[in-house]
């Protein structure tokens, strides 16, 4: 099907699936198993200009906007959603820099990240503070030029791995999250030190782990936005990032399709294959029906956001919460085709279902992503009557 | 040094079918598997010693594929020859293309094959073409292990291990895939792979009669017919591994296979 991509953005595309196909599928159970940290292809991904496909030209990026970003995380994603997030959690270490970095800040990582030399991570999270964002404790006080960061991220994706963080802490507890400001932590700072690695259900190949600040001082210079412009980074970026868990969750709902339909036309039952009973092949459309609806959302509305529009905040809700659904559904049905072969770590069918569900979770609950579709809803409504 | 790398574009597996006795291919294609080998083996030398790599092949504009891939990856020039009279060339007169493009070429230090294209599965035209040239030939290789100006050493894949060789340059190898792990290309390389001109040659540029081509080979194909379909297979009924291996023995001995 033609989905109106420039020649650039097909040739990401294909180069991506190339490199899934060739370097990852071999390795992904591997991975999966062993829950390491895939730095090998990070540089095929960067090798090939891809790591850094979404950071503008004048950084070492190929400047192909957020469309390049889904388009990789897609492909990859297809293969391995684990192996994925090397690039798709780099991603979202990235983005604050990207819309919120001053020139000094953007040239001093942005480079060094869309050759892979760096990985990024975002710490945005907390124990007590996960759908409720607002409820972070982590503390950031002044000291002179300084500020002093106490406090605990949890769940960071690339925590160990990455070189470069962008957290969000409190400047004045009494003020609450409307102190909220985003720091530039460099690994190495002194206080700034790691908690345990998580093991995971899923996404295996991707570290998740804390970061521990305890009386780690920054300088004034590592704040990125304005002091007090800590959710806004948040929010904004994950505007940006929500679309690459869709498109994370729409590659491997496609990844899953692609091995149903082979399976069903190998798998003999009843003297048949699988393929040509209609219980299979209702399965097997909705499937499809379900990841190609999802698809086009998402490349529409990232075209919207590369074309600058702002506001996206329900689009982009809209679009994280009905992919990762549908990946859910998709990766369950697709066991349910495979039968007693599915739910076997021979095949690759089962590592798809447990990597599905954390996309209907991370970036916001889909609980959440209905309330922010419904507030912005309503917002939109009382506008437009004024 | 300056190196020529030779490849083709081949049909996909699954793309080929039999019909009015000829082969008939259809869909884009792709490069020769083998041929990455000799192409990435090709850049690796020149990142070691400096110098260019021309990729070559004979065929019509379809063939650009295969150029474009190789241009991609980071071979610096593409030449293709064509004219409609080198249709139906065999790999004698195809060998005799190649040498008298890489003569016109000129100085070329080094002819680097693929041990074998895909499709015909001939693994001929590499010799062919030393042949030709009068250069030595080190085919099968599966590790240069030195090169530099005037010599090459490298290990020659035998079936039951390799031989060291020793030779002067200008030579002509052929790989196998034992010797590296073709790099995939860059998205930059691959657009500026679309964009790079592709120098077409026809057999007057390279100094070839047509009397030497085509359909004026020394071999022709005359039919071309899919392999009988295998027959189905036997499996032995018994109730013990002792019954069952009789029964093995005695089939063969009944086959004359022992």
């Amino acid at each position: 099907m033609d989905y109106f991509l420039t020649e650039t953005q097909q040739e990401i595309r294909d180069l991506a699936y190339r490199i899934a196909e060739e370097k990852i599928k071999p390795v992904r159970a591997e991975y999966d198993e062993k829950g390491t940290f895939p730095w090998d292809i990070a540089r095929v991904l960067s090798d090939s200009d891809l790591f850094g496909s979404y950071i503008p030209e004048e950084y070492g990026g190929l400047g192909e906007g957020l469309f390049s970003g889904i388009l990789v995380t897609e492909q990859l994603a297809r293969i391995c959603s684990g192996i994925a997030l090397v690039f798709e959690g780099t991603l979202l270490g990235t983005y604050p820099l990207i819309l919120f970095g001053n020139e000094e800040q953007k040239e001093k990582y942005l480079p060094r990240i869309a050759n892979a030399e760096i990985i990024s991570a975002f710490g945005m999270t907390e124990s007590g503070a996960g759908s409720d964002a607002t409820g972070i404790k982590s503390t950031a006080t002044k000291d002179g030029d300084h500020y002093i960061l106490n406090g605990t991220k949890q769940w960071i994706t690339n925590a160990v791995e990455a070189e470069v963080y962008t957290v969000v802490c409190l400047t004045d507890k009494e003020r609450g999250i409307r102190s909220a400001t985003a720091f530039i932590v460099e690994r190495g700072t002194p206080g700034f030190g790691f908690g345990k690695k998580e093991n995971k259900m899923g996404i295996r190949a991707s570290s998740t782990a804390e970061l521990v600040f305890e009386d780690c001082r920054v300088h004034k210079s590592a704040i990125l936005g304005k002091v007090g412009q800590g959710l806004r980074v948040a929010m904004d970026t994950f505007d940006m990032t929500r679309p690459v868990v869709a498109a994370q969750a729409i590659g491997l709902a496609q990844g899953a399709l692609d091995e149903a339909v082979t399976y069903s036309q190998q798998r003999v039952q009843f003297g048949s294959k699988i393929a040509s009973f209609q219980s299979i092949q209702t399965m097997l459309a909705d499937m499809a029906m379900k990841i190609e609806s999802s698809r086009l959302l998402l490349y529409h509305l990232c075209r919207l956001a590369d074309r600058g529009d702002k506001d996206l905040t329900k689009l982009s809700a809209i679009a994280k919460l009905i992919s990762s659904d549908m990946a859910m559904q998709v990766t369950v049905d697709a066991v349910q085709i495979f039968g007693g072969y599915g739910y076997m770590r021979d095949y690759p069918i089962e590592k798809m279902l447990r990597d599905a569900k954390i996309t209907q979770i991370y970036e916001g609950t889909n609980q959440i992503q209905r309330l922010i579709i419904a507030n912005e809803l309503i917002r939109e409504y009382n506008r437009s009557k004024r | 040094m300056k190196i020529v790398v030779c490849v083709k574009r081949v049909p996909e597996i699954d793309q080929i079918k039999v019909a009015n006795d000829r082969i008939e291919a259809s869909g884009a294609g792709m490069t020769n598997p083998f041929d990455m080998y000799a192409i990435e083996e090709a850049i690796r030398i020149k990142e070691k010693t400096s110098g260019e790599v021309i990729a070559l092949t004979v065929g019509s504009e379809d063939s650009d594929l295969a150029l474009r891939e190789a241009l991609s990856i980071g071979v610096d020039s593409a030449v293709r020859v064509w004219q409609d009279d080198i249709k139906e060339s065999d790999i004698l007169a195809t060998a005799g293309i190649l040498s008298a493009a890489i003569e016109k070429i000129g100085d070329v230090d080094l002819a680097i094959f693929g041990k074998q294209a895909v499709d015909d599965d001939a693994s001929s035209v590499s010799g062919a073409v030393g042949g030709f040239l009068g250069f030595p030939q080190v085919l099968f290789v599966k590790k240069i292990r030195e090169i530099d100006e005037g010599k090459l050493v490298a290990e020659r894949a035998t079936e039951d291990g390799f031989d060291i060789v020793e030779t002067s340059l200008p030579a002509v190898i052929s790989v196998v895939k034992e010797i590296n792990e073709p790099r995939l290309p860059s998205l930059k390389g691959k657009m500026k792979a679309k964009k790079a001109p592709i120098e077409v040659l026809g057999l007057a540029d390279i100094g070839l009669e047509t009397t030497a081509v085509g359909a004026a080979s020394p071999s022709r194909q005359i039919k071309a017919e899919e392999p009988p379909p295998r027959p189905a297979g036997e499996i032995l009924q018994g109730s013990s591994p002792e019954e069952l291996a009789d029964a093995l023995i005695a089939k063969l001995k009944e086959e004359k296979l022992i």
